[in-house]
């Protein structure tokens, strides 16, 4: 599904003297099948900005497309239930959302809500353990009983269950170790690559940035600064300095080998990228050599 | 839950925010017995006349007071219509069917009972909405301080306290963040029947109990961490100064409580 922002403001507490702008003016275009990543520093606007594409927030003012659905200011509630199904929405620390007695019934929960027949939610429960990389064995157990990092797998199954065709991403990885963080990672790709999700990740993690997104929405107070692919947002390291935000470690490597005289065209951003470079280049200078 | 005015505070700087917390928590409580006392047009015009003079001092508009009352309007209107409809007879009576009786003293006593009503919430309204949660847990226990004599552990209901209003909009910025979460999964919150709706809250509390219990536990580690210990003389941060406001408006108080009094049918 193709997402479009035209103008679209928030603020909190409107009409209060507590109000508080937390978005200004946002516009961009995603594409159908795109994969979105919202960087920038806390505070900035990024969760504010997801919340508006489910609508769980509904702008000030401005509209939000999502193919055929148009949220105003004035849409009601009652017209965004097909939408909520269509937009699925991992929230940070997701694995607070749980609270069935079994694994299984808290998978099910959510197309259940939407229509499902509770036969059909518990088969494409157990499917979805599977394909968030748990065994089947889990599906009986409390799962208040798991690990921190199961009970994020349950809590983002139960999201996949419902079958969206955007899945917006709010810091999904933090709080895992390096490997839960990569095979999560890796599992969004997959569905993005795989099924067609349209992505929107919100991060901290360049390097996520570089190496899965495509394209890529900088924000800065409540501002979108920036926005396109991801070699023209991290093509100016110096700005993104400027802007406290860094740029992937490949290309802080690159950066720091381009004094000891080595060409980038473009600047590399993930270590393959880099790898790639390096060995053209040095193929280059042992044939000058020569 | 941003629609939720009782029990929040509004920062601005106004002489009202400005009193200590113990002369508006001892003046709230007296307001209420003043409001019980007035029984005629004159002297719940005085508390009328004194309501909209806090509410004027404290620079917060009407408007909060109304939408402070809103939650409340079915309570209100509930006991209003029962003093109208089942007071006992005396003065005129306007309407008779069976056990109901519409009488000049049920209709003069409902709306006393509604502006009571108005009256009281209105000012406990302003305590809240002009004083820091904080501040109100510290006048709390300054206040409490005489009941030491008789053994209640009165510093550690004061950290009880202030560590339960500490939490109150941690607890709602919980509860905000699961029922977006639910309504993403397709609840939907405060519709349908209230069956359904009682239902639709299951996966809020389940969630919000286990975090608030994971969040004791953690708070509890990190003071004992700190060395806290149970019920040792704790000196305050803020310490509480009795200032020439504060007698001022006691002395306003207690004028219009005079008045009350020479004005009141007896």
């Amino acid at each position: 599904m193709a997402i479009s922002f035209e103008h679209v403001t928030f603020t909190y507490q409107a009409g209060t003297p507590m109000a508080q702008t937390a978005l200004e003016d946002v516009s961009f275009n995603l594409p159908d099948h795109g994969y979105l990543a919202i960087i920038g520093h806390t505070g900035s606007g990024k969760s504010t900005l997801v919340q508006q594409i489910n609508a769980l927030l509904k702008p000030t003012s401005g509209t939000i497309k999502i193919d055929d659905f148009t949220i105003t200011p004035n849409t009601t509630n009652a017209d965004l239930k097909p939408l909520r199904q269509h937009v699925g929405m991992v929230f940070q620390f997701p694995e607070s959302q749980l609270f069935e007695e079994t694994i299984r019934k808290d998978i099910a929960f959510g197309p259940q809500n939407f229509g499902m027949s509770p036969e059909d939610a518990n088969e494409l429960a157990d499917q979805m353990l599977t394909t968030v990389g748990l065994d089947i064995s889990y599906a009986e157990r409390s799962p208040f009983e798991l690990s921190g990092g199961q009970m994020r797998r349950v809590a983002i199954a139960g999201v996949l269950a419902m079958r969206p065709q955007v899945l917006i991403l709010d810091e999904p990885t933090a709080g895992l170790d390096p490997q839960g963080r990569q095979e999560m990672m890796d599992l969004f790709e997959q569905l993005h690559r795989e099924q067609g999700l349209t992505i929107v990740l919100v991060t901290h993690q360049m390097e996520d940035v570089a190496e899965y997104a495509e394209q890529v929405a900088i924000m800065r107070e409540g501002r979108l600064v920036k926005f396109g692919d991801v070699q023209e947002a991290f093509g100016d390291p110096d700005w993104l300095l400027a802007n406290q935000l860094d740029v992937p470690r490949a290309a802080q490597f690159a950066q720091q080998l381009a004094k000891r005289g080595f060409q980038w065209q473009p600047l590399p951003l993930t270590a393959d990228q880099l790898a790639e470079q390096i060995a053209e280049q040095w193929q280059k200078r042992g044939t000058d050599h020569v | 839950m941003s629609n939720f005015i009782f029990g929040r505070y509004l920062p601005l700087n106004s002489v009202v925010h400005r009193l200590d917390p113990r002369a508006k928590l001892m003046l709230s409580f007296f307001y209420i017995v003043l409001v019980f006392m007035a029984n005629n047009l004159v002297t719940y015009g005085i508390l009328i006349v004194f309501t909209l003079a806090a509410i004027f001092a404290s620079k917060i508009s009407l408007g909060f007071f109304l939408k402070g009352i809103r939650p409340l309007l079915w309570l209100i209107v509930f006991t209003v219509v029962l003093q109208l409809l089942f007071s006992p007879a005396g003065g005129h009576v306007y309407f008779h069917w069976a056990f109901i009786n519409i009488t000049q003293y049920g209709v003069v006593n409902s709306g006393y009972i509604f502006i009571r009503f108005l009256l009281i919430i209105m000012m406990s309204t302003l305590l809240t909405l002009s004083t820091q949660p904080l501040d109100i847990a510290t006048g709390l226990s300054s206040l409490m301080k005489p009941l030491r004599w008789v053994h209640v552990p009165v510093d550690t209901l004061a950290m009880m306290l202030s560590i339960a209003l500490r939490f109150v909009p941690t607890l709602m910025d919980e509860a905000t963040k699961i029922m977006n979460a639910q309504r993403a999964r397709g609840v939907d919150f405060g519709e349908g029947g209230l069956f359904k709706q009682a239902k639709s809250l299951i996966p809020l509390m389940v969630p919000l109990f286990m975090s608030a219990f994971n969040r004791a536990e953690d708070l509890s580690t990190a003071m004992e961490a700190r060395g806290y210990q149970d019920s040792e003389h704790r000196s305050q941060y803020r310490i509480l100064t009795w200032q020439k406001r504060d007698t001022v408006t006691w002395i306003i108080f207690i004028i219009g409580f005079a008045a009350i009094l020479a004005f009141r049918r007896w």
